[in-house]
């Protein structure tokens, strides 16, 4: 029950294993790492590097699904924290520029939660509500600008390194154990997990479903917060338009590849991140083999599809009759 | 007639703050401002009357924009590069389109999978394939584009009515007809009251959800043909958010998120509520255009806060009485 990376995974691991090595025939670099000024380059610390902001946004976003929700608004809550971040960076110490972003973060979450979970809106429409604004919000913010910063401590949160290692690939890693050992060390992801299953039914047995889902929408707001700020901290500015443009729907992506249904209920933390960096590896892929960049939309059309009819309750027979033959083999 | 108070509630915001927009500029309560406000929005209500469609259906459609930017970018590059006639080229991409959404609404419907996700595949496919075919804004010069751009009515006043306002006011009045007065229309309600109440009482459920996704799709292709005269380009980035836009639309016009009523005349009022907005700002000149957004955003809570009161009280005796047997 602890273990966090569940037998289900397998098919993403293959996908993954398998994309790498359409990249390495691509490139042939691609698995050389390198160390300079104590930091590590190379073609696979970018795909963990870029991968950060979708990894961190799948962890909140993985836990909203589980409910059976959705959270629509990170991209612009990435925007609306960025910009705080970024406008406070030169002025304030980074605990205080922290603070104020994930706090924002935080807020915005209890506000799509509080609509949720109190109001009993539809998921969707509840966080189309802040998609909407959330941008008109931040461009309030860095009052139509490019906000540009200089601090250094800032700045090494999203281009420095410890051990070698870029810092976002820490702190999403961090984020991923902290989350994790939150939701599988207690109750709490059992809980989750039948809330998405029959939410009246969980509130029945004595599940406090309200709480739940209030819970996991402020998460996804913090995990949104911390990846804007990232973004910020690596172009060193916020752009209130285009920061965490469309990321809510490689999110939604990535928790979908991690084999995480959008009706609710089992979901892993693990393998949403894997998704991620599918995603990421599929991009860099892409890049590097030369083609236009514009292929990626269709790509991640062409897997968005493929993925749902394979998780189609239409096609479940199916999906049943490959577990018998499993079963049946040991 | 259940769907008028929301209506209602739509056409006294518009009204009350038209009125308010004509007391702080006077200039604002003029034909001339009305019939910009209607060329300015025409591709907006085009899309919001199929978005009207779906959203009562019970589904949700997120790939128009993405089909207006495809259709804009198409309809360039048939007119300009391959030197096809312009009305064949309308037919060609109207045709793609409503084959494209009668293919969104099959897999809906066979896979039995959320709306919202397969129209969002649908958003990237539509958006990837019109960065294919070019990502640079084409410019048309076909002689169509510049006899329709100038063509428009008089109206007392100084107003114009434009060839694209006039086109969206036919599709609004014909989506209006389509939805109240035939078979067609009554499904889809049905649709929205609950699919397995609809398929028991005989509707085709199947080959509604095809129709009802071709028609959304076949607007946001028309909306897109509008979209490119309004602009006299084609450009893939065209029509980004407009999907949110005209969901924002539909849901101030009064329509229930979760399907089953609404009208066709509440969306049409939620698009011109959006479009005096950004004629106020406009006209304020100080406030900048990110307000619009926010404005938007409040006037959603608003809405559907109220349709949630609505919603909560309606069911409020039900659940006493049951209470009661029980």
């Amino acid at each position: 029950m602890t273990a966090l990376l569940p037998r289900r995974g397998l098919a993403q691991i293959l996908a993954l294993i398998v994309i790498l090595a359409v990249d390495r025939v691509v490139s042939p670099q691609f698995f050389d790492l390198r160390l300079q000024d104590g930091r590590l380059f190379g073609s696979l610390i970018d795909v963990l590097n870029r991968g950060t902001p979708v990894a961190l946004l799948s962890l909140g976003m993985v836990l909203v699904i589980a409910t059976r929700g959705i959270d629509l608004s990170v991209g612009a809550v990435m925007a609306i924290c960025g910009a705080i971040a970024a406008s406070l960076a030169d002025s304030h110490s980074l605990p205080v520029v922290l603070a104020a972003a994930l706090g924002a973060g935080l807020v915005c979450g209890l506000w799509n939660g509080f609509l949720v979970a109190v109001l009993g809106m539809q998921p969707i429409v509840a966080t189309l509500i802040l998609m909407v604004a959330g941008r008109g919000i931040a461009q309030l913010i860095t009052e139509g600008r490019i906000v540009t910063f200089s601090s250094p401590d800032l700045v090494w949160l999203g281009n420095g390194a410890i051990l070698g290692v870029p810092v976002p690939i820490e702190i999403a890693l961090g984020m991923l154990i902290l989350t994790g050992a939150v939701v599988r060390g207690s109750a709490l992801g059992l809980l989750i997990e039948a809330t998405g299953g029959n939410a009246r039914a969980s509130e029945l047995a004595g599940v406090g479903t309200r709480a739940m889902i209030l819970a996991v929408y402020v998460w996804c707001g913090v995990c949104a917060a911390l990846a804007g700020v990232i973004a910020a901290a690596d172009i060193m500015g916020a752009d209130a338009n285009n920061a965490g443009l469309w990321l809510e729907l490689d999110a939604i992506l990535a928790v979908v590849i991690g084999g995480t249904s959008l009706f609710g209920g089992r979901f892993s933390l693990v393998l949403a991140v894997l998704g991620a960096l599918i995603i990421q590896t599929m991009n860099t892929g892409i890049l590097l083999s030369g083609y236009p960049p514009e292929f990626n939309l269709l790509v991640k059309a062409v897997v968005v599809l493929a993925v749902l009819l394979l998780q189609s309750p239409k096609l479940s027979g199916f999906a049943g009759i490959m577990a018998r033959l499993r079963r049946t083999k040991p | 007639m259940k769907g008028l108070p929301p209506v209602l509630i739509t056409a006294i915001v518009l009204v009350a703050g038209f009125a308010l927009c004509a007391l702080q500029f006077p200039n604002i309560a003029s034909t001339r401002v009305v019939g910009n406000l209607l060329t300015d929005n025409a591709f907006l209500g085009i899309v919001a009357t199929g978005m009207t469609f779906v959203i009562i259906s019970g589904g949700i459609d997120l790939s128009v924009g993405s089909v207006i930017g495809f259709t804009t970018v198409f309809v360039a590059l048939a007119i300009e590069r391959w030197g096809v006639p312009p009305l064949v080229a309308f037919v060609a991409i109207l045709a793609l389109s409503a084959a494209f959404g009668a293919a969104m609404g099959a897999i809906i419907h066979v896979f039995d999978l959320p709306p919202f996700i397969v129209t969002l595949a649908g958003m990237f496919l539509a958006r990837g394939a019109s960065f294919l075919l070019s990502t640079e804004s084409v410019p048309i010069t076909a002689p169509v584009y510049s006899t329709v751009s100038d063509f428009a009515l008089r109206m007392p006043g100084g107003g114009r009515l434009t060839a694209i306002a006039i086109i969206m006011l036919a599709i609004v009045i014909g989506g209006v007809l389509l939805l109240r007065l035939t078979r067609f229309g009554a499904n889809v309600y049905a649709l929205g009251g609950g699919r397995a109440t609809a398929s028991l009482m005989g509707v085709a459920v199947g080959k509604m959800t095809v129709k009802i996704y071709m028609l959304s799709s076949l607007l946001a292709g028309i909306a897109g043909i509008v979209f490119s005269f309004y602009t006299s380009a084609g450009y893939s980035l065209s029509a980004v958010g407009v999907e949110l836009d005209s969901i924002a639309a539909v849901v101030i016009g009064g329509t229930l998120l979760t399907g089953g009523q609404g009208s066709v005349i509440g969306t049409f009022l939620g698009v011109l509520i959006q479009g005096m907005i950004q004629t106020y700002i406009n006209f304020d000149g100080t406030l900048s255009s990110w307000w619009t957004k926010i404005a938007t955003g409040v006037l959603l809570f608003a809405f559907i806060a109220l349709q949630q009161g609505l919603v909560a009280l309606a069911r409020r005796p039900a659940a006493k009485r049951a209470g009661a047997v029980s």
